[in-house]
């Protein structure tokens, strides 16, 4: 796996070799598309694992956070406030914070996607759980449900509409991030875009590189979507399920 | 491998790092020259569409839409692909690139800015006679200013942020010092992506930090606990 130095400045050999320009040099080449379908899979593969693990990583570190948050009022201020500011450091930043300790591996682009979705997943979560009715939770208590109980099988449940606007949101600018990987070497999809423009500006790779980014992006929010109805039968009657605000609230205030 | 903390104390504590040509100053400078662009281009398209679509009461699903699209586009591709239409390679692209994400925000929060003014007070300006622009400028814009100036907030950090990926075009900006680290080796260069690392987001801090001290003064008083609880019951 070439890092960025040697297939960004020093041009490996074997990028020059597969990939060299069509004469014509188009944004669409079904040529290019045929002779590199391996490789542009393999970058396929690559960027559909990374963006896995780091949402996986970051769901399993926000959903204890979120609860935390929800179950002890006075910490969900320094909750959020922390990982506003993880948010704000700037993603080329992190992974100049990790690479000299980790290397060139696929964990050290991992790392920094999962702690820039962070903070979207605690946010829609504690949305969600923030949005169990009054009622029901003192109808739970009522029925003898524990701390525990009541979250794992009537809050939990209830908020499945806010963890997944999270995920969604998570997932569709994680995909988008993983192109930032080429950096340590490990970008995935991006791999095709930054190879295409220092390979003499090959316009197919780029395209190719992009719009299979954008289709990943589209697809996974789908599929997100699809699971979450799945998930939430109670909601389907409705027009809207219950937590799925406009995503706009989560994403625009810091 | 050696103590990259270490040599990145040793590299920032170079002058010449900072006063060479291609050094943190020269970056410095470029880096924000390019924040600046992207953002002043950003607010130049954003937020008279925002304003007219708020005034107008329509289009707030097509803006939730587009702001979800370009969430999907990944900024390497912006980056790489303008230069290769007629905008041509320079300074101009990458701040058209990047310009792009600065967008949403801006818009959002120019369409709510106007959209949440109370329905009451539009009535009272309607019945003093008050014509739609005068509407617009005289009562529906001055109560919109804490949404523009949070949504202003809002696209320049994320813009002094994403000005680092310039780095992928040779673009200029701090993220070149990364970049270049990155270009010697993790051996060599450790040192010098680190303290890139630390250079970047000390930017975006300080620009997060100040805009937050400069929106909290220029706030009137009896407004700035309002808008504050606002932000911090939607946060939630």
């Amino acid at each position: 796996m070439p890092s960025y130095a040697t297939a960004g400045l020093a041009r490996s050999a074997d990028a020059l070799a597969q990939s060299s320009p069509a004469p014509d040099n188009s944004w669409v080449s079904w040529r290019y598309l045929e002779n590199n379908s391996d490789r542009i899979l393999t970058a396929l593969v690559e960027h559909i694992s990374l963006t896995t693990q780091a949402v996986l990583l970051a769901t399993a570190i926000a959903l204890p956070l979120a609860v935390l948050a929800y179950w002890f009022r006075p910490l969900t201020g320094p909750i959020l406030a922390s990982a506003g500011v993880l948010y704000t450091v700037p993603a080329l930043a992190v992974f100049a914070f990790v690479t000299p300790y980790l290397g060139l591996r696929p964990i050290t682009v991992v790392i920094p996607l999962a702690i820039y979705a962070l903070l979207m997943l605690i946010r829609n979560t504690l949305t969600g759980l923030v949005q169990v009715p009054e009622e029901v939770r003192d109808a739970a208590r009522g029925m003898g449900y524990g701390r525990l109980a009541q979250l794992l099988r009537i809050e939990l449940p209830l908020a499945i509409p806010g963890i997944l606007t999270g995920l969604r949101l998570a997932t569709v600018s994680t995909v988008a991030m993983t192109t930032i990987g080429v950096l340590p070497g490990h970008g995935g999809l991006g791999r095709l875009i930054i190879e295409g423009f220092r390979n003499n500006f090959f316009k197919a790779e780029i395209l190719t590189g992009t719009v299979l980014c954008v289709a990943l992006a589209l697809a996974l929010d789908l599929l997100l979507l699809g699971l979450g109805r799945l998930a939430t039968p109670w909601t389907r009657s409705s027009a809207r399920p219950v937590g799925s605000r406009s995503p706009e609230t989560a994403e625009m205030v810091p | 491998m050696s103590d990259p903390l270490r040599q990145a104390v040793i590299w920032l504590n170079d002058p010449l790092n900072w006063t060479n040509p291609g050094g943190i100053l020269d970056r410095l400078g470029e880096h924000l020259l390019l924040s600046a662009g992207a953002v002043a281009l950003g607010c130049l398209v954003a937020w008279p569409v925002g304003i007219w679509l708020g005034h107008r009461g329509r289009g707030g699903h097509a803006i939730v839409i587009f702001s979800n699209l370009t969430l999907a586009i990944p900024v390497l591709a912006t980056l790489t692909i303008l230069p290769l239409t007629f905008v041509g390679f320079g300074r101009p692209a990458v701040i058209v690139a990047l310009a792009i994400f600065a967008v949403p925000p801006l818009l959002a929060t120019a369409y709510t800015g106007v959209r949440q003014v109370d329905p009451e007070v539009r009535d009272a300006a309607a019945g003093m006679g008050l014509s739609g622009g005068q509407l617009l400028r005289r009562v529906e814009l001055p109560l919109a200013v804490p949404y523009l100036a949070s949504g202003f907030r809002t696209a320049a950090v994320q813009v002094v942020a994403t000005v680092t990926l310039a780095v992928f075009v040779n673009g200029g900006g701090l993220g070149q010092i990364i970049g270049a680290g990155f270009g010697l080796g993790l051996v060599t260069g450790g040192g010098q992506i680190l303290a890139g690392g630390f250079l970047v987001a000390a930017l975006a801090m300080l620009v997060e930090g100040g805009l937050a001290l400069a929106e909290r003064v220029l706030t009137p008083k009896p407004l700035r606990r309002r808008v504050r609880r606002r932000v911090t019951a939607a946060s939630i």
